[in-house]
C-alpha cells in the first residue's frame, strides 16, 4: 500500500478546489438520495398517510356521511378543489421538517455525525446547501405521490385547472423554500428542545396555513387573515391554488416576492447558525 | 511547490486561540511536523490538544496566528486543506444511515473518486481493516474497537498527507488499543505522517517518534521520547509516603541524599529525583527514621514521560 500523495492533492487552489467542491456536493446528494432510497419503507407512509387521512376524512367520510363541509349547497365540490393545494403544499412543508430539520437535528445531536461530513473537501456553507437541495429533491418527490390522492380519493368531483407556467415555477421555489425551512429549524432546535417544533410551531403552522381554507375567506375574521401572514405555509398553499384550480387566492404578485424573501431569510438563518454550530 | 516535496507537513506559528470568555486554550504554539512521522501531542485533559488539532483540521478558527498543513494555510484554503487531510475524531461520527461498506464508498465520491474507485478502494481497506465479513452491516452494531478501525479506514482512503486522531484509544479495551497500535505501525511503515493527541503517556512513547508535552496551551518541551526522558538528567524518581510535615521530610531528606538532585514535597508524597539509585533507597529510610518519620511506602521509577511531564509542570498528568 502507497501512502504518499497523490499530485492532485497538490495545492492549485481555485480550480482543483471548485473541482473537489463540485464533486462532494455531488457525492452529498447521491448519500441522501441513497439514504432516501434505503429508507423509502419509511418514506413512503410518513409521506402518504397524513394526505390520506386528510383528504379521505374531510372529502370523502363527510360527504357519505352528510356531514357538510364548506358550507353552501356544492360547497363540498369546491372543497375538494379547495384541499388540492393545501395537501400538495403540507407534502413539501413536511418534507423540509422530515428529511432535513430531523435528521440534522439527531447528527448535531449524539452522534456527531456532522463533524465528519463537515470534512468534506467544500465550503462548510456549501455542506449546508446541499441538505436544502436534498430536502428540496424529498419535497418535490412527495408532491408528485401526494397529488394524485388529493385528486382522486374525494367522493366529490375535483376541478382542476393546471396553469403550466405557475405550477413548473412555483414548485421548485416552494420545495427550495421547505428544504431552507427544514436548515433554519434543524439549526435552531437541538434534541432537547427538538419536540417544541412539532408543539409550538408545526401544529399552527399546518393549522393556520390556508391548507383547509383560502386565505381570502379569512375576511371574515380581519385579525387572523393579517395574523397567518407570518405564515410561509399561506403563500404556498395560495401559491398552488393558483397553480392548479380556479378557486379563488392571493395574488401571484404578492406570493412569488414573498417565498423568495422567505427562502432567502431561511437560508441565512440556517447558514449562520449551521456555521456557528460546527466551527468554534 | 508540489506536496511530495515539503518536509514540513504541518508547520504552526504562534497558533492561538482565545475561546468566547477569554479561555487560552492555545498559547502561541510553533510546531514543525515532518513527513513520515508518528507525533504526539502530549498533555492533561483541557491542554489545548483538541483545539489544536481542531484548528489544524479547519473546525476550529484559530484567534491568530497561522497553521499550514502540506504547505497550505487553513484559515485561508480550508477546502484545499480539507482534501489534504485525514481525521479521526474523538466520538464515533460514522454515519449511521449507512452501512459499513457504504461508509466507505460515500467518503470516497466526497473525495471526488469515481465509482470504481470508490468500490474497489472499499473492498481493498474492508480486507486491509478486517471488516470484510461486516460490510453490509448497520454501523451501530459495530464495537468500540471495529467502529474505531473502521474510522481509520475512511481517514486514510483519499490518501491523506496527513492523518490526525484525537484521543483514538480513549474508551478502547486493552486489545483493541494494541490492535490500533499496531495498525499505526504498519501505516507509518508505509509512510504516512501522523499527528496523534494522547493523554497516556504509553501511548506517545510506544508509538510516536517525537512528542510535544503541551499544558494550558503551551508548547514545554519537544524531543523524541528518549531524549525526553534522557533530558530529566535523572536516573530514577523516588516517592516516599510517610507521616508527618513532608515539608521538613523533604528538607531532611535533600540535606542527607548526596545523590539526590531536587527533593519536593507535593500531593501528600515527598519526590526525590535521583542521579544514581543505587543504595538511595536503604538510605532514604535511615534518614526518614533517624529524624522520626515513620515511611510507610517507598517506590522508585525511571524516568517516563509522566516524569518528564512531572519535571515541567511539577504536577502529575492524569489528574
Amino acid at each position: 500500500m502507497t501512502i504518499a500523495p497523490t499530485a492532485s492533492s497538490t495545492p492549485e487552489f481555485a480550480s482543483s478546489t471548485r473541482t473537489a467542491t463540485r464533486k462532494a456536493f455531488m457525492a452529498l446528494f447521491l448519500r441522501d438520495l441513497a439514504v432516501l432510497r434505503k429508507q423509502l419503507g419509511q418514506f413512503l407512509p410518513r409521506t402518504l398517510l397524513q394526505p390520506f387521512l386528510l383528504v379521505f376524512v374531510f372529502t370523502y367520510v363527510f360527504p357519505k356521511i352528510g356531514q357538510g363541509v364548506g358550507g353552501t349547497t356544492g360547497g363540498e365540490a369546491q372543497f375538494s378543489t379547495m384541499l388540492v393545494a393545501g395537501v400538495v403544499g403540507l407534502a413539501i412543508m413536511f418534507q423540509g421538517i422530515q428529511s432535513v430539520a430531523l435528521p440534522m437535528v439527531q447528527e448535531f445531536g449524539y452522534t456527531r455525525e456532522i463533524e465528519d461530513r463537515v470534512l468534506a473537501p467544500m465550503p462548510v456553507s456549501l455542506v449546508a446547501m446541499e441538505k436544502v437541495a436534498s430536502g428540496a429533491f424529498n419535497g418535490l418527490f412527495a408532491a408528485l405521490l401526494v397529488f394524485p390522492i388529493a385528486a382522486i380519493v374525494p367522493a366529490t368531483p375535483v376541478h382542476l385547472a393546471i396553469d403550466w407556467p405557475v405550477l413548473l415555477t412555483l414548485t421548485p421555489l416552494a420545495c427550495f423554500m421547505c428544504g431552507a425551512l427544514g436548515l433554519a429549524f434543524g439549526t435552531i432546535f437541538d434534541s432537547r428542545t427538538v419536540p417544541l417544533l412539532f408543539g409550538i410551531v408545526v401544529l399552527p403552522l399546518t393549522f393556520l396555513g390556508a391548507i383547509y381554507y383560502p386565505w381570502k375567506s379569512l375576511e371574515a375574521i380581519p385579525w387572523l387573515q393579517v395574523l397567518v401572514l407570518v405564515n410561509p405555509l399561506v403563500y404556498m398553499c395560495e401559491g398552488f391554488r393558483a397553480a392548479l384550480t380556479n378557486v379563488g387566492h392571493m395574488s401571484l404578485l404578492v406570493v412569488y416576492p414573498v417565498m423568495i424573501a422567505f427562502s432567502a431569510l431561511f437560508t441565512w438563518v440556517g447558514i449562520r447558525n449551521f456555521k456557528r454550530r460546527v466551527l468554534s | 511547490m508540489p506536496l511530495s516535496d515539503i518536509d514540513e507537513v504541518i508547520v504552526t506559528n504562534s497558533l492561538t486561540k482565545v475561546y468566547p470568555g477569554g479561555v487560552r486554550a492555545v498559547d502561541g504554539l510553533d510546531l514543525s511536523v515532518r513527513r513520515g512521522e508518528i507525533f504526539g501531542l502530549l498533555g492533561p485533559n483541557g491542554a489545548g490538544k483538541t483545539t489544536t488539532a481542531g484548528m489544524l483540521t479547519t473546525r476550529v478558527i484559530p484567534t491568530s496566528g497561522e497553521a499550514l498543513v502540506g504547505g497550505i494555510d487553513v484559515v485561508r484554503h480550508p477546502t484545499a486543506a480539507k482534501q489534504v487531510i485525514g481525521v479521526v475524531p474523538q466520538t464515533n461520527t460514522l454515519d449511521r444511515a449507512l452501512s459499513v461498506s457504504e461508509n466507505l464508498y460515500f467518503h470516497g465520491r466526497y473525495f471526488g473518486m469515481n465509482k470504481s474507485t470508490a468500490r474497489a478502494e472499499t473492498s481493498r481497506l474492508l480486507d486491509q481493516f478486517r471488516l470484510a465479513d461486516r460490510a453490509d452491516v448497520v454501523v451501530d452494531s459495530l464495537s468500540g474497537g471495529m467502529a474505531q478501525r473502521l474510522m481509520v479506514a475512511r481517514a486514510i482512503m483519499h490518501r491523506p498527507a496527513i492523518l490526525f486522531l484525537d484521543e483514538p484509544t480513549a474508551g478502547l479495551d486493552p486489545q483493541s488499543r494494541i490492535a490500533l497500535w499496531d495498525i499505526l505501525g504498519e501505516l507509518h511503515v508505509d509512510g504516512q505522517t501522523i499527528l496523534l493527541t494522547t493523554h497516556y503517556m504509553e501511548e506517545a512513547d510506544a508509538l510516536c517518534n517525537r512528542v510535544a508535552i503541551i499544558d494550558h496551551g503551551k508548547l514545554l518541551a519537544l524531543d523524541t521520547p528518549r531524549q525526553l526522558k534522557q533530558s530529566v538528567g535523572i536516573d530514577a524518581m523516588v516517592t516516599v509516603t510517610a507521616a508527618g510535615d513532608l515539608d521538613q521530610l523533604a528538607t531532611v531528606l535533600g540535606e542527607s541524599i548526596s545523590a539526590a538532585t531536587s527533593v519536593e514535597a507535593v500531593d501528600g508524597h515527598v519526590r526525590v529525583w535521583v542521579r544514581q539509585l543505587s543504595g538511595v533507597l536503604p538510605a532514604i529510610i535511615e534518614a526518614a527514621e533517624r529524624n522520626g518519620f515513620a515511611v510507610s511506602d517507598l517506590s522508585s521509577t525511571e524516568p517516563t514521560l509522566e516524569t518528564v511531564f512531572i519535571s515541567l509542570t511539577g504536577k502529575e498528568l492524569r489528574e
